[in-house]
């Protein structure tokens, strides 16, 4: 185990706590860059899925694990950054500009939904994203002189400073750099007064306002940083599927764009780059596990089933998530042979009741 | 006009009937226990399938049929809250939410792989014919008219049990202070228990309800995201305020689709609810007061 002994103020907030981070962060970046070397075609598809669920993951991550908000709709403003880049490249703008309108598009819808939040707390804001959710789906379906409906969009292959990024490699080399800025912006965005007021929001919406953090703005703007990158990660989605309709935004979208911060690790930006690589790797190891089932278990069900059970078990036995799992994992090794087994155990706990008496 | 306005009330009662009382189901568990259940759709869904197998495969009459898949849903209710529910007692909200989705997701996919349910549709077979009833120059449908009659039935029932029984009152009791009941000498666990119970039962009953109408299959337990507007547009802790917002959007959404374009039905509930929310956060019937720090 390593102790940092800190002598300056910026220690406290450096990127990098010490070396060892820098090394094996930069082993780790060496490695992704290196992939598509020795990858094959299918495999780098999944990765490309990977990459584009980790960046909508973090932006869910800003709002649910860091600034304590909940959100049932957030295929909404996936829908949203993937219909604005469909749409704008349809007429010809270049993806340099349309990436930033998908962003921004989709910021102003999550301003809009950031709006009632202001008001709604709990359960009544799921209702509110979720009413947003379905309402905005049924709005792309039937709004078919610009979106074309049920009958959908194509897609033609991103094209920047004049090259083709159709290939595997060189598609995944952009979402790559994209998802390592958002990383990187994040990091900044929660290092500064902004992400201290997030976090404050998300322990305690009375303290924070006590403490002179307006709740009114930092909620709004946790909405449209989330929504922003959400919509960065739809514009990529959709140039991925390079085909997209109003059914691949439904409710159950948003359900599964939750279960990658809650898989992940809540409060936690690796969670979201873990969670989203489990929510790829587990449809491929339950298509593995189809052929060793009987019949009637390896129907359409079983994916349905296995992903509830993962759901209910991380919740009751790894509330922490798969981040959750690495830390002690980790601190196992480091502290061999004193690892106790309560180390992580929550504090005692209370219920925290929304209720007035 | 005046006839076929009529109809459509009829019609959109009916309907708000079934939403009525799945938002009943979810306010029952979250007063008792703050825990918003996102299968409770799901819950119904299962009861219809146990309905149809006890009338279908066992040839029972209907009466017989809801007992059974009633008191069947109510033990599964029981056994997902001491099972499922309890170890997570204290946990955020939201995780708590998203478990009762994992729930739902299981349910699902579990009815697809139990032998002679799997992934058709079905019809549940009731004693309310086709037919219809002539009253002036209106027409209703008898189906509709039973849902109606049968709801309210429930609802006086699930009245008396809370006004009147010892069991009732310890339920009420607990769901408004579960320290001072657990002074009182009730058992707060178990009435929790007994709770998510009674929201199955009234789950399943409503699965019967809405078979007719939609069919039984794996899906259906998706009325219960209609159901969620319902319950937030009475205010989510007051039981006459899930009757009333089941009623709202039930008939909301009838008169959208006959009056409204085509594409406001399935988006009627929800503008419903988004309105309600702005003009009043807390539902028609709910308490709005400060939380006291």
């Amino acid at each position: 185990m390593r102790f940092v002994f800190k002598t300056r103020y910026d220690q406290d907030i450096a990127l990098f706590k010490h070396n060892g981070q820098r090394f094996w962060y930069g082993l780790l970046m060496v490695v992704l860059l290196a992939l598509p070397f020795g990858l094959e075609e299918y495999v780098m598809s999944q990765l490309h899925f990977v990459l584009i669920y980790s960046i909508i993951g973090l932006g869910l991550m800003l709002l649910v694990g860091f600034t304590g908000q909940i959100s049932l709709g957030h295929a909404a403003f996936l829908a949203v950054g993937a219909y604005t880049e469909a749409l704008l490249q349809a007429r010809g703008v270049p993806f340099l500009v349309s990436l930033p309108c998908a962003a921004l598009f989709s910021a102003i819808a999550g301003l809009v939904v950031g709006l009632p939040a202001l008001r709604l707390k709990g359960i009544y804001l799921a209702i509110a994203t979720l009413a947003f959710n379905v309402i905005v789906e049924e709005v792309i379906t039937r709004w078919e002189s610009l979106t074309g409906g049920n009958s959908g969009q194509h897609l033609k292959p991103i094209v920047l400073f004049g090259a083709r990024f159709d290939g595997a490699a060189a598609f995944y080399y952009l979402c790559l750099a994209l998802t390592a800025l958002s990383i990187f912006a994040l990091l900044n965005l929660l290092r500064s007064p902004t992400g201290r007021a997030f976090v404050a929001i998300r322990d305690s919406e009375i303290s924070a306002s006590c403490m002179g953090v307006n709740l009114a703005k930092y909620k709004t703007l946790s909405f449209a940083i989330s929504a922003a990158l959400t919509g960065i990660g739809g514009a990529l989605y959709a140039h991925k599927v390079t085909f997209i309709s109003p059914e691949q935004f439904t409710l159950l979208q948003s359900i599964e764009l939750v279960t990658i911060v809650i898989l992940g690790g809540v409060g936690s930006l690796h969670g979201a780059v873990l969670g989203a690589a489990f929510l790829i790797v587990l449809p491929q190891l339950i298509a593995v596990a189809k052929d060793y089932l009987p019949g009637n278990v390896a129907g359409s069900g079983l994916q349905s089933v296995v992903f509830g059970l993962v759901l209910i078990g991380f919740i009751v036995f790894e509330p922490l998530g798969l981040y959750g799992r690495w830390l002690k994992v980790r601190t196992w090794f480091e502290l061999f042979p004193f690892y106790r087994k309560g180390m992580f155990r929550r504090q005692k706990s209370y219920m925290k009741s929304e209720r007035l008496r | 006009m005046l006839n076929q306005l009529l109809q459509l009330i009829v019609a959109g009662v009916a309907q708000g009937c079934v939403y009525a009382l799945v938002a009943l189901g979810f306010v029952l568990i979250y007063k008792a226990t703050e825990t918003v259940n996102f299968a409770q759709g799901d819950l119904m869904m299962l009861g219809a399938f146990f309905a149809l197998t006890a009338s279908v495969m066992m040839g029972w009459p209907y009466w017989a049929t809801i007992l059974f898949a009633v008191i069947v849903m109510a033990v599964v209710g029981m056994l997902l809250e001491k099972v499922v529910l309890r170890p997570v007692l204290g946990q955020p909200a939201f995780t708590v939410v998203m478990i009762t989705i994992g729930v739902g997701y299981v349910l699902r996919g579990v009815v697809t792989m139990v032998p002679g349910w799997g992934t058709d549709t079905f019809t549940l077979p009731t004693p309310f014919s086709e037919g219809v009833v002539r009253f002036g120059g209106v027409i209703f449908a008898v189906q509709q008219l039973a849902v109606i009659g049968m709801t309210t039935a429930l609802c006086a029932a699930l009245y008396v049990f809370f006004r009147y029984s010892k069991l009732g009152v310890a339920m009420q009791a607990t769901s408004q202070n579960q320290l001072a009941a657990a002074y009182m000498g009730i058992p707060v666990r178990r009435v929790n228990m007994l709770v998510w119970g009674l929201s199955a039962g009234v789950a399943a009953f409503a699965g019967i309800l809405l078979a007719p109408v939609t069919f039984v299959h794996s899906n259906m337990g998706f009325i219960g995201l209609k159901a969620f507007p319902a319950a937030v547009v009475g205010g989510f802790g007051s039981v006459p305020g899930a009757i009333v917002g089941g009623l709202i959007i039930g008939l909301v959404e009838a008169l959208a689709g006959f009056y409204m374009a085509e594409g406001f039905k399935d988006v009627a509930a929800y503008v419903v609810v988004l309105i309600v929310l702005l003009i009043k956060p807390s539902g028609i019937f709910g308490e709005t007061a400060r939380k006291k720090v």
